[in-house]
């Protein structure tokens, strides 16, 4: 503790990095949370629009099954997410929309296909193919670990009741 | 002033250079944002791709290192043989696009890296190197590029994260000075080199908060070594504190009686308007760089401005410290420059 509580000289001033962290905090530009939330709500339910929308078309239009259509649907929007991507677009909707384009499957799509963008000049194999999943992997990890101790616990529970 | 030795050194951090040591020539080449920017017109080179023409982002910057140089060497009509050495940096890893612009102009190289205050810690040593007489004349250069750093330290430049209004826009550019004794342009008078600062911010996000203390540091060191005060300025600027960095200088400098008001200024602040979307403002070696190597030579070298301090500072960090929870640690390097004498 008594590290942390030590006082450093910034010029003629003693301070300890608490004292300066809270100085500094003054100058902070504010996040505006409540518009941050607006944005991500209407682009994020924009998406899941757009993407409930192309799963009726498959339905109505293409023979798919309720079931069925959301493989195509899916796709659709990853094309949609990685075309935009590609053409500079998509970052510049992450940076308006924030979590509402991040949560869909169109963010997972945009970090995939950004990463394989930023190291084409390295090669196919050691830099499209070994950092494509450099910002994706660890979603895919933790999904599938996730998806691992859910399903234990949802087995344990039917061995029990 | 008859004797070097008693006057080169102020103290620790601080020299004088006894010499007339000038800034005699400097060039820049920037890429098009900053091309669109409020000092463009002070600008040798814009390039309207920011891939310069280039196949990749990293040719692209050492491309835009190359052309300040050569177009220094052009304004001061002089050839690479005639320049002893270059100190030069930039944020790549290994300061790659130092080595292979050093390769290519064939000068002898010392390559520095102090981050984003690499500007004036290469032109500091450039001034004494020439106020010594190791180097009849020798160049000062460093480079930034937008999306070369946002892969460095960074997501790809495509990834759709958001980042917090306290982020800061990477400057593509580069700038060069050639250092030598006597003929025209703006004298080098003092130098002072920081020492590091760390007062505990993680957030890559916010260098403003971050770098702050370091330029308070080494600009309070610089008036307390020379004995002047923010008055003997014209301009005082720091290299990229941007819009979080600046008001914690002022605010931290007026606490310890240095007033700097109307002449203390931010080259993040300065080299891009409020509309172009690089939240908090301008980052990267280029930043003070460009705006010194540009504006403020011009300023001096016509007259309108007489004293300028440059400190440039430079965050520390490397992606892999701040992922280990590692602080940022910072420095602050200080050149005083007088024109019209």
């Amino acid at each position: 503790m008594a590290t942390k509580t030590k006082a450093k000289p910034i010029g003629s001033m003693q301070m300890t990095k608490q004292m300066y962290q809270q100085q500094a905090s003054k100058y902070q530009p504010k996040r505006n949370v409540m518009l941050n939330c607006f944005r991500a709500f209407w682009v994020g339910g924009t998406i899941c629009l757009l993407g409930q929308a192309l799963q009726n078309m498959y339905i109505h239009f293409f023979g798919f099954t309720e079931k069925t259509a959301s493989n195509p649907t899916v796709a659709t929007l990853i094309f949609i997410s990685v075309l935009l991507t590609g053409l500079g677009i998509y970052d510049n909707i992450g940076q308006y929309a924030g979590a509402g384009s991040a949560v869909p499957v169109t963010g997972f799509a945009n970090s995939i296909a950004s990463a394989a963008i930023e190291h084409r000049s390295e090669g196919f194999v050691l830099g499209v193919g070994g950092n494509m999943f450099k910002l994706a992997g660890s979603v895919i990890v933790f999904g599938v670990v996730a998806a691992f101790l859910a399903g234990i616990i949802k087995s344990v529970l039917k061995m029990i009741f | 002033m008859d004797s070097k030795k008693q006057t080169a050194r102020i103290s620790r951090q601080t020299w004088h250079f006894a010499e007339d040591v000038r800034v005699q020539a400097s060039a820049v080449s920037v890429g098009p944002k900053e091309g669109e920017g409020p000092l463009a017109s002070y600008f040798d080179q814009i390039h309207d791709d920011v891939y310069v023409g280039q196949q990749t982002w990293e040719d692209a910057e050492r491309k835009l290192m190359e052309n300040a140089v050569t177009i220094l060497l052009q304004k001061a009509s002089i050839a690479e043989k005639d320049v002893d050495v270059i100190l030069a940096g930039d944020l790549l890893n290994q300061n790659i696009t130092t080595n292979f612009t050093a390769e290519k102009l064939a000068i002898p190289l010392m390559g520095m890296y102090g981050a984003c205050s690499t500007s004036m810690l290469t032109l500091a040593t450039a001034a004494a190197l020439v106020n010594a007489g190791y180097a009849q004349k020798a160049i000062a250069a460093c480079s930034s590029h937008n999306a070369t750093a946002e892969r460095q330290y960074r997501y790809p430049t495509e990834y759709g994260g958001q980042k917090p209004p306290s982020a800061q826009w990477t400057v593509t550019g580069a700038g060069a000075g050639l250092v030598g004794i006597g003929g025209e342009g703006p004298r080098i008078t003092y130098a002072t080199m920081g020492k590091v600062t760390d007062m505990g911010i993680k957030d890559p996000f916010d260098m403003g908060s971050a770098m702050a203390p370091a330029a308070v540091s080494t600009i309070h060191s610089h008036f307390q070594d020379t004995g002047r005060t923010p008055e003997d300025y014209d301009l005082i600027v720091t290299g990229d504190l941007a819009a979080v960095g600046y008001p914690i200088v002022k605010e931290l400098m007026r606490a310890q009686g240095y007033a700097m008001e109307d002449m203390y200024n931010d080259c993040g602040l300065m080299i891009y308007y409020p509309e172009q979307e690089v939240f908090a403002g301008g980052s990267g070696c280029a930043s003070s760089a460009v705006v010194t190597y540009s504006y403020i030579m011009d300023q001096l070298n016509r007259g309108l401005l007489k004293r300028v301090l440059v400190c440039a500072t430079g965050a520390l960090l490397s992606p892999i410290s701040y992922q280990q929870g590692n602080s940022i640690p910072c420095i602050a390097h200080a050149v005083a420059f007088e024109g019209g004498i």
